[in-house]
């Protein structure tokens, strides 16, 4: 019998498979298709102070082992997640979620985390700082270390719950985010969002997207994202969750071989539905194959 | 929805730029005209979404243009090839709608969902009347198919090279109770703006397929709806064009 057991900001999970926010929804269409308590847990879809449509369409491209983005963190705003999405969500999974915050503006991300503060179902707040597709707001924290500091800050002010910071690959030096983060109070680190890409479309000689960028993400992100999460790992104290491009049960144990405690996985949930069942089934022949007892003792190994 | 593999039974070119691929396997996901699967394509990695033409007895009809590299590579698939598919996707066009006289509009590549729907009204005791709209006789497709099933069928093509010269809008007569389309986008709005109450079935680019994603997001009456899981069949009502 192998420990397939991690520990994130001092609540435990049953494992450290993790579906990204923004591959999810709130749960609901995947909970159709399996139990989704079989998960660590999950992180529900971006949530903001209001409700956005985000961007206009295509916002979707396919890339080599890959694809972009350009949803624009569409959701239905925080008070109608509270109303709707999380009484719904008790009715089928019943561990504690991640709570995935986005805003436009210091007081945005406050409000936000405040009023999910009071949600007994949120274990942890996830803050994303580091949206590529909408302006004047989400990577625009990231990707400086003094406001990604501020934001922390204002958010630890307003919560008990455990704050972990998303991260922004789109930067000169991720380090030096992290730590800010770290300096700031945030409980955990997560990383990395997606690389900010574009395609062309030969036949109109424009940009695929309507939005014209957008954030690449799937297996091509995978040994960008793996270093960048080894970098953090080492240079942090507080937990780290490793996220891109993740799609088998070899990955997960790559990401916290370099220092994850956990591990999210995005876009593999939406080319199979059932990539995260998939992967926490195959985690166990994986790690007796490699002799890894417990998922505990690997975290890190390669810092 | 069900994850299933497939086998390609047949898989040939019927027109200019259009293929039909006949699958089998479990299709009991498959329960509605209007629905689509969502096809993984060795080597891409985001599933190609199509339309069911037609689904009877475990076996699935799909006909598919190839508009880019991966509907490129699905014209050299042979028989016995197996694919992962995820079926049963969307809603499907309602059928308790139709009223005494349907008409059924459908325009290129969006012909084929109307195919397994003319079946359907017809086992209820209607039979719809068809108009098909394509850009010219060498793309032209399923005519024979629909009169086969005792439709009357009008042809519309935009350069004249066969039937009426112009839009599917213009061969709709008066008359009809109701209209059921499928087509390019504006094919669709013209047809929109007929004065008769109707479904359209709408196409946009997708991540996923079955509503995770929120890539195919459109704005409707009642707020947000996603192409794949809302629709691709949405009420001429709820469409704010």
């Amino acid at each position: 019998m192998v420990d397939l057991r991690t520990t994130l900001c001092g609540i435990e999970l049953d494992n450290p498979v993790i579906p990204a926010s923004g591959t999810f929804g709130y749960g609901r269409e995947f909970s159709d298709l399996y139990d989704i308590n079989i998960l660590g847990t999950f992180s529900f879809k971006g949530t903001t102070k209001d409700p956005r449509f985000g961007n206009p369409t295509p916002r979707i491209a396919e890339t080599s082992s890959g694809m972009l983005n350009a949803v624009g963190l569409q959701n239905p705003g925080v008070d109608k997640v509270i109303s709707e999405e999380l009484p719904a969500m008790t009715k089928f999974f019943h561990k504690p979620v991640m709570a995935n915050v986005s805003g436009f503006s210091v007081e945005d991300y406050v409000y936000t985390c405040e009023k999910l503060d009071k949600e007994p179902q949120v274990g942890w707040l996830e803050v994303n700082i580091s949206c590529p597709n909408v302006h004047g707001g989400g990577m625009s924290f990231g990707t400086d270390p003094k406001s990604a500091a501020e934001v922390t800050a204002a958010v630890k002010k307003v919560t008990a719950k455990p704050v972990i910071m998303k991260l922004t690959p789109n930067v000169t030096d991720i380090v030096s985010v992290a730590k800010a983060c770290q300096d700031a109070g945030a409980d955990g680190i997560s990383l990395i969002n997606t690389l900010l890409g574009m395609r062309i479309d030969l036949k109109t000689r424009r940009p695929l997207l309507a939005n014209n960028t957008g954030g690449l993400s799937g297996p091509a992100v995978f040994p960008v994202a793996l270093r960048m999460v080894w970098q953090v790992a080492r240079a942090v104290v507080i937990p780290v969750v490793g996220m891109g491009g993740v799609s088998t049960a070899r990955d997960v144990l790559e990401m916290m071989m370099a220092g994850a405690s956990a591990v999210e996985v995005g876009a593999a949930n939406l080319t199979d539905p059932f990539a995260c069942k998939k992967i926490i089934e195959a985690l166990p022949e994986e790690m007796e194959k490699l002799g890894i007892s417990s998922l505990r003792e690997i975290i890190g190994t390669a810092c | 929805m069900k994850q299933v593999i497939l086998t390609i039974e047949q898989n040939k070119e019927l027109a200019a730029n259009a293929y039909e691929m006949v699958l089998s396997g479990d299709v009991s996901a498959v329960t509605a005209p209007g629905q689509f699967v969502n096809i993984q394509l060795p080597g891409r990695y985001l599933r190609r979404p199509i339309s069911v033409c037609d689904c009877e007895q475990g076996k699935l009809t799909l006909i598919y243009k190839v508009l880019g590299e991966g509907t490129a590579d699905m014209t050299k698939m042979q028989p016995g090839t197996k694919l992962d598919v995820l079926t049963g996707l969307g809603n499907g066009f309602d059928l308790t709608r139709a009223g005494d006289r349907p008409v059924l509009i459908g325009g290129g590549i969006g012909i084929p969902p109307l195919y397994w729907l003319a079946k359907e009204l017809i086992k209820t005791g209607k039979i719809p009347a068809v108009v098909l709209g394509f850009n010219s006789k060498d793309e032209m497709f399923y005519v024979e198919e629909f009169r086969k099933l005792g439709c009357e069928v009008t042809v519309a093509t935009a350069d004249g090279s066969y039937g009426i010269k112009g839009y599917v809008t213009s061969a709709v007569n008066e008359g009809f109770s109701q209209y059921y389309s499928c087509g390019p986008s504006p094919m669709l709005k013209a047809v929109h703006a007929l004065p008769l109450s109707g479904q359209l079935s709408l196409e946009e680019r997708m991540g996923c397929g079955f509503g995770a994603c929120m890539g195919c997001s459109i704005k409707t009456k009642d707020g947000y709806k996603r192409v794949c899981k809302d629709g691709p069949v949405f009420d001429k009502e709820e469409l704010p064009w």
